[in-house]
Formats: C-alpha cells, structure tokens, sequence
C-alpha cells in the first residue's frame, strides 16, 4: 500500500513512503497488544507465561472473534448491525431445544443456525440494503426480535445432555510443542476447542476476502464513498446488501460456535456481545464511518480486548466493576490515539 | 391514499404527505394503537379514582400509567433528538449514565450510610449534584465527538461499558435505600394531587425545550450544524461547539429522568436501572421521522414517538403478552412502521397503485 516513490533527482522531492489509514491502525492495534502481553509476561508471570493462557482467551472468545469479523465486515461498509448478540442467544437456545427435545442431530443442529443466520440475514440485508432504512434502526429492531423470540422458544436455562454434542464439545485440539510441565511433572499439552479452528479459518477467507477478490474491495469502496463507487460502476445495494447478508450468516455461525462452547440454551447468554464485538472492531482498527478496516486487527482487537480483562483480575482488582472501567478506559485511549493520528495525518 | 384519482391529484398528496410527514408517522401509529385498543377492549381507556396507602386521591388507569411510565423516555427524547440532529449520531449511554445520576442522589442523600434515618443533604443540594456530574458526564461525551471527531455510537460506546461500573464504584456496590417519605414525591404523588408527578416534570421539561428552541437560536444552529458543518463555520457558526453543547443539554435530561429513576423506589440497582433505555430513546427519535444521520428534527415528532413506545408497551401487556416476550413484538411493530414510512417503500407502493389504479379507471370508463 506504499506510495510510488518519487523518481524525481531534482533534491526536493526525497523518496516518501505513506501508509493508508488501515495500515496505520493495524500497527498501532498489534503493537499496543504485543506491548501488553509482554509486559503481563513480564511483571506479572507465572500465568501469562503458558501458551494455554493465550489459547484459554481463544477458546473463551472464538464465537466472540467471529462475531467481530462480520461486525468489521459491516462497519467497512459504512453500517452496523446490533443484532449479533441476541441472536448469538437465539441460535443457542434453538439448537439446545433442537437437540435435547426434538431428537435433532448434531449436523440438524448446525443447519439450524445457518438457517437462522440466512433468513435473518435476507430480511435485514433486504431492508437495510433496498429499502434503505437506516442499519442502527433495522438491527436495533433485529436485537429485539432476537431476544424476545428467545424466550419464546424457551423462557429457561438448561444445559444440553445431547451425546453427539457433548463429544463435539469435549472435542481438544492439542497444539505441538506449546505444551507445559505440571507440578506433577507429566507434560501436559496446550488444547484449542473446536471453535477456535472454525474462528480462524473465518478470519483467514474473510482476510483474503476483503484483501484480493472484487467483492471485498467493493466492500471499501462503498463504505469510503457511496457515490464514487456507484460511478466505479459498483452495486451499491447489492455490495450493502452482501456485507449485512454475511454478517448475519457469521452471527448464525459465532452462535454456533457459543453453543458449543458454553453447551446451554439461556435466554441471558452473550448479552452485550454486539458491544463487545463493536469495541474488538475499534480497537483493530476499523472505523465506524466506513472504508477504513482489517480483519486481522479485528482479531488481535478481540484478543487484546480480553488479554486486558484477564491482567486486571491478575491484579487481583476483584471488585467487578473493575474489569469494565479498565476496558472503557482501554478503548477511550484507543479512539484518542485513532483520532489524533488521523487528524495529524490528514493535517499534512 | 384511497381517494387518489389522478396523477396530479396524488403527487399533491404526497407533498402534503411529506411536509407533515415528521409528524404524520407518530399520530398515525398512534390513531391506529388506540383504535385496536378501542376493538379489543374499550376499557383500555377508563380511568378510575381510587385512593393509595397514605389515603390521598389517585388516578390509575392505562392511560395514566402511559403518560407515567414514558416521561423519562420523553425527556431523554428531547435531548436524544438535538444530539442526533447536530452530530448524526446517537448516545448509547444514555442508560449507563442514568445508573450514575441515581447513584449520585443516593450518596449525596444517604452519605455511606445504608438506611439513614434523616437525609444527609436537602433534596435540592442532591439534584444539582447530579445534574453537574451527569453534564459532566455529557460533557465528556461531548468533547470526544466534537473535538476529538470521534463517532457518536463508539464514543458513547466508553461509558456504556463503564457507566454501571462506575456507578456501582460511586457507592461502593451498597444499593441505600432511602426512607425520607418526602422524597418519593418526584417519581409517585404529591398528597392532594392526583396526577402522578413525573408527568407534570415531564412537560415542564418540554415547555423549557420549546421555549428555548423558540427564543435562542439553538435549533437553527443545531440543524445547519447537522446538515453541514463547512458551511456552518464559514457562516460564523462555531460547529465543534453546538455538538458539544447537545451532549451537555442530554446529559441534563438524564440527570432529571435519573432523578426521577431514583424517587419512583427510592433507590436503584444499578445494572438493571434503565436498561436498554437507550435503544428506546433512539426508536422513538425514529419514530419521530427525524433522519438519524443528522440534520433536520421535529422535538414534537420526537416526544410523541416516545409516547407512542409506552402506549405500544402497555398495549402489548393488556394483550397478556409475556414481559419478556415482548421485545419480539416490539420489533414487529417497529419495523412495519420504519418501512412504511421509508421514502422507498412509499415509492414502490405508489408504483404498485398506479398499477392498478389505470385498470380501476379503465374499468370505470368502460
């Protein structure tokens, strides 16, 4: 992404180098996430020293990562969607009662929340994109939907006892050579879930998505500028409409992926998950205005989000609302950093 | 738009539609909520005189439980609508900040103390108190996005995340109860009035707004602000300025919705106090046919779109629909009403009426 370097011998004109705002943001997430793991390693050790700490935050946080990509996909594009996190909740709640009281399968189950994911993804997409209703309003409206037909499948909490699931669940992915010795002395190996595979081959073809193929720099364009990118002969409506169509299928997919990782139905899971999933997206670099974003800085956003949540309850801050103010302060200190690199770099 | 005959006849109608359209989508949701109520079940409006605890006259009815329960919405809608007309975006804090403004009252009324016997400051002393620190509060809010030109959604995005905790911080995760009966007043009755109190704080708050938006120039500078800034500044408009200012009036307002949060149990919980307010306080700023990119507003569109939420609520409970499941209907409602106000589904149905209305003609003048 580097500028052609100036060619011209005549003295003022020295080779330059600049940087698209995406670029910019994406350093500053990575280092600011390699700075904090490394101090937590340092200052505050023994834990931070595993490898199956980081990989406790992917396991906690695949669905999250998940979530975050489609939000980023969104925001590239110029929207939003509110919807991911009740619908996290909806798709749990309907796979548990698939499975546990209808007889469903483990494979039954996952088309279930594809097909939540689809049909959510039409509606939304369809209003969002041709009808042009605003996506805070459309999504605020699919949160609602999402959380009351929650408790109309089910009202209750309950955990599922499915076989199949249970063994899909329990299912560890040793990582090699990442492994630590117990106090015991017997090695134990370093694990990921099932979902943190799903999660980062999501990330990988959303990467090469948005970095090589037609459609993903569709999606910049329509989110730096609508009418430019009509005249660069894009769909606007269509491109619009396929960001918000894949948000919602990545929604139907993260949920699957909570499913998995917590094994209950409840009405109250990954509530405030479109926040959190809008913050990872904030700190990695995507801007809510559109046009600017990458899906690698929405992973480590997501990571550092929670890096962060694990070093404050090391400190041993047990007082819950701790964890919060650190993570609100953590974003307001990346929004300023954000701003003020824009601003100086749009000064010049 | 049944009685359109003609071309000519049904674009007149369409403008007309269109100038009075801001308000034209909240009176007509509401025409519509009370006249299912009216076939449900006429009852829905009577209004009974009865008596409460301490033997003083009350009014209780559906109605009255409306115009009760909606105006802390309404009064974040007032503030909610001038944020979004100058920086075409939306507060999302508005709850969390609610939580800090209770949270306040009750330190400064109860001192650390659980369950004082007498308060620890006047009322008054503790109001102002809150209205500072929610303007503050608002202020904070108001300088990312004015001066910082960070987005509305993600710098309210800071406290909304924070706010709970905060407020959960302020008093020491004590939940104080207060039992000075006089402070009950502002969010139930005052003796010998019948009228629930928040309604009457509720038009105060909305004769303020108007006069303010009739005799300063707030509301002009606030719309040309929404609608270009560049030009704004090159019309001597300080742009940065006028959004900052609508943050701190909003944080006003949730300073006295706060208030009112506080009085009606004299007390809080701070995670579950005005939860998912925000959502609603954008809704009924929709509702109200402003365009939430910014620029121009109708505050009376705005506060009706809030009554309109309430009286949709209540309606919605006296269909015995489960409190939780309500959301799923909401949306519904929200959505049918969002598309058929929306510029491009009137044109398609329109085209659609042109459709048939040539057959129609033609069959009339066969």
């Amino acid at each position: 992404m580097s500028a052609p370097n100036s060619k011209v011998k005549a003295g003022r004109l020295t080779p330059r180098t600049s940087m698209s705002d995406t670029n910019i943001l994406l350093l500053i997430t990575i280092l600011v996430f390699v700075v904090m793991y490394v101090a937590a390693v340092v200052f505050l050790g023994s834990g931070f020293r595993k490898p199956q700490t980081f990989f406790n935050i992917l396991n906690e946080n695949a669905a999250l990562i998940i979530l975050s990509c489609g939000m980023s996909l969104v925001m590239i594009t110029g929207g939003i969607d509110i919807s991911v996190g009740t619908m996290t909740a909806l798709v749990c709640m309907s796979c548990a009662v698939h499975l546990d009281y209808q007889g469903g399968s483990v494979a039954s189950a996952v088309g279930l929340a594809l097909l939540i994911g689809v049909l959510y993804g039409l509606v939304q997409g369809y209003i969002i994109a041709y009808l042009e209703i605003q996506p805070f309003i459309v999504t605020l409206a699919g949160m609602f939907f999402a959380k009351g037909m929650t408790t109309i499948v089910n009202a209750d909490q309950f955990n599922v006892v499915h076989e199949g699931f249970q063994a899909l669940k329990l299912t560890r992915i040793d990582v090699p050579f990442l492994g630590s010795v117990n106090k015991l002395g017997t090695y134990v190996p370093a694990y990921v879930e099932i979902g943190v595979i799903v999660a980062l081959l999501v990330v990988i073809l959303l990467f090469c998505l948005l970095r090589w193929t037609k459609l993903g720099r569709a999606f910049y364009a329509v989110g730096g500028n609508q009418q430019s990118a009509n005249m660069l002969g894009i769909n606007v409506k269509r491109t619009k409409f396929l960001a918000h169509f894949l948000c919602s299928v990545l929604a139907g997919i993260g949920g699957f992926v909570y499913f998995l990782h917590v094994g209950s139905g409840s009405p109250s899971h990954a509530s405030g998950a479109e926040m959190n999933a809008i913050a990872a997206s904030i700190i990695g670099g995507t801007m809510l205005t559109g046009g600017v974003g990458n899906i690698i800085g929405t992973f480590f956003g997501v990571v550092s989000l929670n890096t962060i949540k694990n070093i404050v309850s090391s400190l041993g801050l047990d007082e819950a609302w701790w964890t919060n103010i650190t993570v609100a302060a953590m974003i307001c200190i990346f929004l300023v950093i954000q701003s003020v690199v824009l601003m100086r770099k749009n000064k010049k | 738009m049944t009685s359109v005959k003609s071309k000519q006849q049904g674009s007149v109608l369409t403008q007309k539609l269109h100038s009075k359209r801001q308000l034209f989508i909240p009176i007509a949701a509401l025409l519509v909520l009370i006249l299912v109520n009216l076939i449900n079940d006429p009852s829905f409006f009577a209004i009974k005189v009865g008596t409460n605890s301490t033997g003083d006259p009350v009014l209780s009815g559906n109605l009255i439980t409306i115009l009760d329960n909606a105006s802390e919405l309404a009064i974040l809608a007032i503030g909610m609508t001038l944020v979004t007309a100058a920086s075409g975006g939306q507060d999302i804090s508005v709850g969390a900040t609610i939580a800090i403004a209770g949270s306040v009252v009750l330190r400064v009324l109860c001192g650390t103390e659980a369950r004082p016997e007498t308060l620890q400051a006047p009322i008054i002393v503790a109001f102002l108190v809150c209205c500072v620190v929610s303007m503050l509060f608002g202020a904070f809010n108001g300088a990312l996005v004015a001066y910082f030109k960070i987005q509305p959604m993600v710098a309210t995005l800071i406290l909304y995340t924070a706010g709970r905790s905060i407020a959960a911080w302020i008093n020491n995760n004590a939940l104080p109860i207060i039992s000075e009966p006089s402070f009950a007043y502002y969010g139930n009755f005052i003796p010998g009035i019948a009228i629930p109190t928040p309604v009457f704080i509720a038009i105060a708050c909305m004769i303020i707004i108007a006069l303010v938006l009739k005799f300063t120039t707030l509301g002009l500078y606030t719309q040309s602000v929404g609608i270009n800034p560049h030009s704004s500044r090159l019309n001597g408009i300080n742009p940065e300025f006028i959004k900052f200012i609508t943050y701190v009036i909003l944080g006003l307002c949730v300073a006295v919705a706060g208030f009112i949060k506080v009085s009606r149990f004299s007390t809080i919980n701070y995670s579950v106090v005005a939860k998912d307010i925000e959502m609603d306080a954008i809704l009924a700023v929709a509702l109200g046919g402003n365009a939430l990119s910014g620029g121009k507003f109708s505050m009376a569109a705005s506060i009706l779109g809030a009554y309109v939420i309430q009286f949709l609520t209540t309606t919605l409970y006296t269909f015995k629909v489960d409190s939780s499941a309500l959301p799923a209907y909401k949306a519904v409602v929200v959505i049918i009403l969002v598309v058929l106000s929306s510029p491009v589904a009137r044109e398609k149905m329109a085209k659609l009426w042109k459709k048939v209305a040539p057959a129609k003609t033609a069959k009339e003048a066969n």
